[in-house]
């Protein structure tokens, strides 16, 4: 299998972007540019499940590895895949076609310019998730910033401006102390190659600076509080399709990179920054839920409530135990479907009303009941119901952190309660009630391509919901080894 | 006269500059063709550079007071082919300003002779010349749009500062040749005896002289108001070349005397790469008009190669010299965009002038975003790559600090470079400007935004070029 696989993934949306890119955009175009786009985007997420199908589930060990000189003795090109990264691969690769089709409403202007960006942003967020070498890993983690800036830029709301500096500096800042650790562990090993760096393990006297030099780039885009406040703004103000992105796969980043890299490569200082990691995921967890609950904005309610999601995902991280990373990792992908699923939600009733605010809606069950459904599955996805993919991985992290620390088990537990109720409060104010305004009468109902985002996203969210076996069978390997290898480096260095 | 060769790109450049200047007396409207070889003239000394020069053993010619070797080869290179597309894309601009005349292309050769004679020069009275030279020239640049009141009162404010720290430079050479008997580098560096304080003085001098000529902090003051009231295309030169052959001047002093005396050196570059990079950055997120801003923007950037000789490694060296090479590229591409924004005749060159952009000119915006982003840093970018090189060789120094500054304040950098973005794309758009430009305008824009954006897939080809520079 000499197939660069892994290369035609990252470089493929970006081939798409370049032929979008030379076709002139003129407005009767506009059907044909979005199916170049969504083709491009399928064909992606077609050979990401063929490289599921060939995957080896038994192993550890990085697979489709492609290894070439890309900088003279100094960096190699070197991407590679394993348990824990090929569901983000998928992932992405199923959310973008998704958002491609979701722009239909929702942006008017440049369609050309905004399907590019989104294929460029697949590019780099593949990218992100296959690189086995720090530096291409801090490109691409980068470069992510320049199509996002330009989505929420050009294509956002009122306060587009705002947001989009304030997610550009603030991510830029955390990621610039990164860099300099990137280039302090090259000085240290010689190397900044990931396996290799697996293998060699970094001084336990470099450990701790290193990995708060990773950390303030990964606690910014998880986010964890109290770096989390450039997300509801961003989010608010990004158009549907940006916000979907952002919510499923840029969020995501961060949970890989902890994975990745502070536990693979700074196991000890891991172990000593674990109460750090849990003190403000529980604040995350239980703060950002009770600013959930006051809420006005639909859009920022659900931004709050990544925040809390995430803050479930970095608590299971550093439990540090075969269930808790599994969970992070099943609540990470559910994460994606379940907020880019009520992203869009908020984006069809937005389309036909142009408002967000939660006051304006009431009563609408009886005038768009299909709409009703898909958000009702998508809301108690996302409070983590039995037989939803939420409640998989909630119930996983819990059970690690309860065998960990019982006071942080239950301080998120408490976070699970506030959840339910922002969300079912959520719901209840927008589709049960009175039907007060008039204007709502007028709404139409979910049309096909809406039907059909929603429905796709809603099939795996219950699928896996009741059967995560094919997650977890997928991650097992890896992580157990992960583990292992954490457990032994630690246990050796005492 | 042993490898008079040696020289050739230098007494080629001389003769062409004096048989332009008597052309240019003895036939009429000669402008034209006075430009047009002066641009040959460039071109041919560059590839006799590159044949004869560019890969022998260090020579060194008239008593040591003149050094060919491969740095000295790269940067005139360099120096000649980023004033080939300063004089290439000018045109246009100065025939809109009736400025198209003779002296233009001539008074450029002489700069970039004098230059030459910088980058070679292994002895300070040397060094001296030719900086005066390149200077004299400069002087008469800035002026050169002389009906407008901004132009002038830029030359007259470059000449006293610049005359100034002449003097300053001057000083200190006379220093260190009273307490070392000798100006050539080569004989200093046997001489001098590291507990006389004086020669740290006499370093310092110069060091201040340089600083001006590369305009570092605290010795920036002249930048804003000459690069804005200088003509655009001047500006343009201004923003790169001199500060090629005045880094590598830095280079040559530093490393080749001086590296006993790192210790009484490092610090003070270390204070001019940190003040430059922090102060340049934050100044510009005030500008409003944009040579304004490219100037804070070249004093950050100036800060960075900086950076890179504070190291006092090979690697720091060339990481300085790829930090140079990269910032040239990015910088035409920009004024390239410049010169593009003129409307009726007239140059726009306010920010606000960029309003809306993307909708009228996609191409010329998608172009300066790429642009902005490089110059900001962003990967994968061409200006990532220079920064990465940079911080690769302080941070091998475990000079922590300074990196750690150096990357912060290139967040700060990001917020202005990100202001022109928003306001070309998240704005209204304005009136068009002119379509019909320059081939060769249109050309240096297209082909540096393709080599800032494709960087990535080739970089290991300057760095070979480059890391054949070894001075230590």
């Amino acid at each position: 299998m000499n197939f660069p696989i892994l290369s035609s993934l990252i470089l493929l949306p970006s081939i798409g972007a370049l032929f979008l890119f030379f076709t002139k955009s003129k407005s009767e175009n506009k059907i044909t540019t979005k199916y170049v786009a969504l083709f491009t985007s399928l064909v992606n997420f077609f050979l990401s499940i063929y490289l599921w199908f060939l995957f080896d589930q038994t192993t550890s060990a990085f697979q489709f590895v492609e290894d070439r000189v890309w900088i003279k003795g100094l960096i190699n090109y070197k991407v590679g895949v394993d348990g824990i990264s090929i569901l983000f691969i998928i992932l992405t690769t199923f959310i973008t076609p998704l958002c491609i089709i979701s722009v239909n409403n929702s942006v008017t202007k440049r369609l050309n310019e905004f399907l590019i960006a989104i294929l460029v942003m697949e590019t780099f967020m593949i990218g992100v998730f296959c690189s086995l070498d720090l530096v291409v890993f801090y490109l691409f983690f980068e470069a992510g910033l320049i199509p996002m800036f330009l989505i929420i830029g050009i294509w956002g709301g009122a306060r587009r401006v705002y947001s989009a500096f304030k997610f550009f500096l603030f991510t830029l800042l955390g990621s610039v102390l990164m860099l300099v650790a990137i280039i302090s562990i090259y000085w240290i090993t010689g190397t900044t190659d990931v396996v290799q760096l697996y293998e060699l393990g970094i001084d336990t006297k470099y450990q701790n600076f290193l990995w708060l030099a990773f950390f303030s780039s990964f606690a910014v885009k998880t986010p964890m509080w109290p770096v989390h406040t450039w997300l509801p703004d961003a989010h608010v103000e990004a158009p549907t399709a940006g916000s979907v992105l952002l919510a499923a796969i840029l969020l995501k980043m961060a949970g890989y990179g902890f994975i990745r890299f502070s536990l693979g490569l700074f196991p000890s200082a891991s172990e000593v920054f674990t109460p750090l990691i849990y003190t403000l995921s529980v604040i995350a967890i239980i703060f950002t839920s009770l600013i959930a609950l006051m809420q006005e904005d639909m859009k920022k309610l659900i931004a709050y409530s990544s925040v809390a999601h995430m803050g479930f995902v970095t608590l299971g991280i550093f439990t540090i135990q075969q269930q808790g990373i599994e969970g992070s990792i099943i609540q990470m992908i559910s994460h994606g479907l379940v907020s880019a699923a009520l992203f869009l939600c908020v984006g069809v009733v937005y389309d036909r009303m142009h408002s967000r605010l939660i006051a304006t809606y009431g009563g609408i069950v009886t005038v768009i009941p299909k709409y009703a459904i898909l958000f009702m599955v998508f809301t108690l996805a996302s409070l983590g119901l039995p037989g939803t993919s939420g409640f998989v991985g909630e119930f996983l992290i819990l059970m690690a952190a309860f065998k960990d620390n019982f006071l942080v088990a239950v301080l998120a537990s408490l976070g699970v309660i506030i959840g339910a109720a922002y969300m079912l409060w959520l719901y209840k104010r927008v589709i049960f009630g009175k039907l007060i305004n008039s204007e709502l009468k007028k709404m139409i109902d979910l049309n096909k391509s809406e039907a059909f985002t929603l429905t796709c996203l809603a099939i795996p969210t219950l699928y896996f919901g009741f059967y995560p076996e094919p997650l977890i069978n997928t991650i097992e390997v890896s992580i157990r080894d992960l583990i292992d290898t954490y457990k032994f480096s630690v246990a050796s260095k005492q | 006269m042993n490898n008079i060769e040696l020289i050739f790109p230098e007494i080629f450049i001389s003769l062409s500059i004096m048989f332009l200047l008597i052309l240019g007396v003895f036939k009429k409207d000669s402008s034209k063709i006075i430009h047009n070889i002066s641009l040959l003239v460039l071109l041919i000394t560059a590839v006799i550079t590159f044949n004869e020069t560019l890969s022998i053993n260090p020579t060194t010619l008239f008593n040591e007071s003149i050094i060919i070797d491969y740095l000295s080869s790269f940067m005139k290179i360099i120096t000649l082919l980023a004033t080939f597309v300063v004089l290439l894309i000018s045109s246009n601009y100065l025939r809109t300003f009736k400025i198209f005349k003779i002296e233009y292309p001539i008074l450029i050769l002489s700069s970039v002779l004098g230059m030459m004679i910088m980058i070679s020069s292994n002895d300070l009275i040397v060094f001296y010349m030719g900086l005066e030279l390149q200077s004299l020239a400069l002087y008469v640049l800035a002026t050169f749009n002389r009906d407008q009141l901004k132009s002038s009162e830029a030359g007259l404010k470059y000449f006293v500062l610049s005359a100034l720290s002449s003097g300053l430079l001057l000083y200190g050479c006379s220093l260190i040749y009273g307490f070392t008997g000798s100006t050539n580098f080569n004989v200093i560096s046997t001489q001098f005896n590291t507990n006389e304080y004086a020669i740290t003085f006499g370093i310092v001098f110069i060091l201040v002289g340089l600083a001006f000529k590369i305009s570092a902090v605290p010795f920036h003051m002249w930048a804003p108001d000459v690069y804005e009231g200088s003509p655009t295309s001047v500006t343009l030169f201004f923003t790169m070349v001199p500060k090629i052959s005045a880094l590598t001047v830095f280079i040559r002093f530093l490393y080749v005397p001086f590296l006993n005396l790192i210790d009484q050196w490092q610090m003070i570059l270390v204070f001019l790469s940190i003040a430059s990079m922090l102060f340049g950055a934050i100044a510009a997120i005030g500008q409003k008009n944009l040579k304004r801003l490219i100037a804070y923007s070249s004093i950050s950037h100036i800060g960075y190669a900086l950076a890179g000789l504070a190291t006092g490694s090979n690697e720091g060296i060339q990481s300085s010299v790829i930090y140079m090479t990269i910032y040239i590229v990015m910088n035409l591409g920009f004024f390239s965009c410049l010169l593009m924004m003129k409307r009726n005749n007239i140059y726009y060159e306010q920010i606000d002038d960029l309003s809306g952009l993307s909708k009228n000119h996609p191409l010329l915006s998608i172009s300066l975003l790429i642009i902005l982003f490089s110059l900001a840093g962003i990967p994968p970018l061409a200006g990532f790559f220079a920064k990465f090189y940079i911080f690769k060789s302080v941070i091998e120094q475990s000079m922590y600090f300074l990196a750690i500054v150096g990357l912060l304040s290139t967040v700060v950098a990001a917020f202005y470079y990100l202001r022109i973005i928003k306001i070309m794309y998240f704005d209204e758009e304005k009136d068009s400007y002119d379509k019909d430009h320059n081939l060769w305008l249109k050309l240096s824009l297209t082909v540096s935004t393709i080599l800032i954006l494709m960087y990535f897939i080739f970089p290991s080809e300057l760095i070979d070029v480059v890391l054949k520079i070894n001075i230590i």
